[in-house]
């Protein structure tokens, strides 16, 4: 099991479409990706669950990541979060 | 052959096939089914129909639009496939051994509830979404192919009247004309046939019934006819006026490149109205000298959250570029009353035209207004750009525009972002009580701009959006040209210019009377811009 850290620092939160394209990000792996904010724990690779969340600007995340690929998808993960939220 | 009558709003004949369009309001009835399975089988080949739907809607809005607006395709393609909601829908199926269409339904509310019940704004407004993407699957259910944003062939559309929200979806290349149950000479269908050029028939009642949806229609803007199913008498005597029309507007057409100037000398300018920047192409190809009026606010109707400075900015730029030095004013957003945007969560008010809107807005959510004004200065580098402020009623709420512009300017400068020092403002004088202290107003801005539309229904204190009122709404009332009068003498007074935006602008009948009153400038839709340089060119005012 890997985890990570990472403060959102996108103006509107995880709104619709950084949400979408964080959960078309680890929809691709083949290790169960969960992400919690707020002691509120989802899904990552369901949509209405992660934007239920209500992440906002500021708010740490912490992405865990179990499975097979577990390592290169922890790695991507944290790089796209760098890039995109 | 059935003839029905109503006010028309454009001269022009068309032809074509109806498309009725009825407001979805579905109701869902729960009931027992056995066939479980069945059930799953029905939901899956809906969703798949509702994907394909999607996906052809997020490439067509990709091409028309770009990107960033149509996301909002792709994450409700998302939303259908999101393993909550397809397997929320597919417990209530096999759990309760109900239909299809009342597990859509609870879902459908579930969710949206869950949206709503959340404490940030943009996240409410995503319980719409939901609602979006569940009603389009009932759509698929219940065999409702059509839709506006999915016409595939020019067509006649019918309804009880649009609403803002709905004509904005149209893709204007698809409709021929518009005829109205409802609807009154100036309600958004008319003003948007008027500025598209092509025939609308309102306030044709109920006779004008779903059941002719599909069926051959002419619409006769001359007389205010439909003809549902023609004989081919008619259809016959439809093409000739067709040709007729055709001719009249070949004729306009070599007006192109003229003066408009009356026999006696006097010029005038006439510019053109437009509502987003596709409009563009027609300011041009029917050779306004300018716009007149840039109505911004469909900048935050076709979108689902506030547009950025940067949205903004690229639509102002590319019309101020388009215009090349001619000039482009732009209105402030003029949200509230009939238009509403969900993202501004405005209350529901007992009488909104007399409510928190346009102006009202601006000055007390001041981001909002700010992001404009900093898109609007930034665009000024690229052309002749002026900024006009709709529903001005008093000097004071003047000066605190010009406090708020001051500190964009001087904002803009600390980050180094260039601008124009010298972009003309202007209001729009459309209450009477603007138009009762323009003598103080004309002090303080560059320029004024009648809006007849709403100068008429507050002066007469008529609604113009029910047609009921129709007998008593009289847009030529002498109090009306009075207070137009006394803004124009109060204007030259301070050697400002004067113009006309709204509908009446456009109405030949007056094109006299602005003229001797003084107007400098007339702004009319698009299609009007050669009728009324006809109209000027016939004239003697000696």
């Amino acid at each position: 099991m890997k985890n990570f850290k990472y403060v959102v620092q996108d103006e509107v939160g995880l709104h619709a479409r950084p949400a979408g394209l964080l959960v078309k990000e680890a929809g691709k792996a083949a290790s169960a990706v969960t992400i919690e904010c707020k002691g509120k724990t989802a899904d990552a690779k369901r949509l209405l669950a992660v934007m239920g969340l209500g992440v906002k600007k500021g708010d740490e995340i912490t992405i865990t990541v179990d499975g097979a690929d577990e390592a290169a998808v922890a790695a991507s993960l944290e790089e796209f979060c760098k890039n995109n939220l | 052959m059935v003839v029905l009558k109503g006010k028309s709003v454009f001269h022009d004949v068309c032809m074509g096939k109806i498309v009725f369009y009825k407001r979805k309001e579905h109701t869902i009835k729960r009931y027992k089914v056995e066939d479980t399975e069945g059930e799953l089988k029905r939901f899956r080949e809906a969703k798949e129909t509702a994907l394909a739907q999607l996906k052809e809607l997020y490439n067509r809005t990709v091409a028309d639009v770009g990107e960033a607006n149509a996301a909002i395709f792709e994450i409700h393609q998302m939303m259908l496939e999101d393993l909550d909601y397809v397997e929320s829908i597919e417990n209530i199926i096999t759990s309760q051994q109900v239909n299809l269409e009342y597990a859509i339904g609870a879902t459908s509310d579930n969710f949206s509830a869950m949206f709503s019940a959340m404490d940030d704004a943009y996240m409410q407004g995503r319980a719409a979404d939901v609602k979006d993407v569940s009603e389009r699957l009932l759509a698929v259910l219940l065999g409702e192919e059509e839709s506006l944003n999915q016409l595939t062939e020019p067509v006649v559309i019918a309804a009880d009247d649009l609403v803002p929200s709905e004509t904005v979806q149209l893709d204007k290349s698809k409709v021929l004309g518009f005829i109205m149950q409802n609807g009154s000479t100036n309600s958004h269908t008319a003003i948007l046939a008027r500025s598209m050029g092509i025939p609308a028939i309102v306030g044709l009642g109920e006779k004008l019934c779903e059941d002719y949806n599909g069926k051959k229609v002419v619409v006769d803007g001359f007389d205010g006819a439909v003809y549902i199913d023609p004989d081919s008498e008619t259809e016959a005597r439809m093409q000739e006026k067709m040709q007729q029309a055709k001719a009249h507007k070949e004729m306009l057409q070599e007006l192109k490149g003229k003066e408009n100037v009356t026999r006696d000398g006097r010029k005038v300018k006439i510019f053109a109205n437009i509502g987003k920047t596709a409009d563009l192409a027609n300011v041009l190809a029917n050779d306004a000298g300018g716009i007149g009026l840039f109505r911004s606010e469909f900048l935050y109707l076709e979108n689902d959250d506030y547009p950025t400075e940067e949205q903004q900015f690229a639509a102002y730029k590319q019309a101020a570029e388009t215009m090349a030095g001619k000039t482009v004013v732009i209105r402030t957003l003029d949200i509230g009353a009939d238009k509403q945007a969900d993202y501004f969560k405005l209350d529901k008010e007992e009488n909104p035209a007399l409510g928190y809107r346009a102006i009202r807005i601006c000055l007390t959510r001041t981001e909002i207004f700010k992001t404009q004004l900093r898109a609007l200065y930034r665009a000024s580098m690229f052309g002749n750009i002026a900024i006009m402020y709709p529903m001005i009623t008093s000097v004071e709420e003047v000066r605190q525009i010009k406090e708020i512009e001051k500190e964009v300017r001087e904002e803009l400068k600390k980050e180094g972002i260039p601008f124009k020092e010298d972009v003309e403002t202007g209001i729009m004088i459309e209450t009477p009580a603007a138009a009762l202290v323009s003598d103080e107003l004309a002090k303080e801005v560059d320029f004024f701009s009648v809006g007849t539309n709403d100068l008429t229904q507050y002066t007469l204190a008529i609604d113009r959006q029910n047609q009921n009122l129709e007998p008593f709404y009289n847009p030529h009332h002498k109090a009306i040209l009075r207070l137009i009068q006394m803004a124009a003498d109060n204007a030259h007074a301070e050697g400002k210019w004067i113009g006309i935006c709204g509908e009446l602008g456009a109405d030949t009948a007056l094109t006299e009377e602005f003229l001797r009153m003084g107007i400098d400038e007339l702004s009319v839709s698009p299609s009007m811009v050669l009728e009324v340089r006809k109209k000027v060119r016939e004239l003697d005012l000696s």
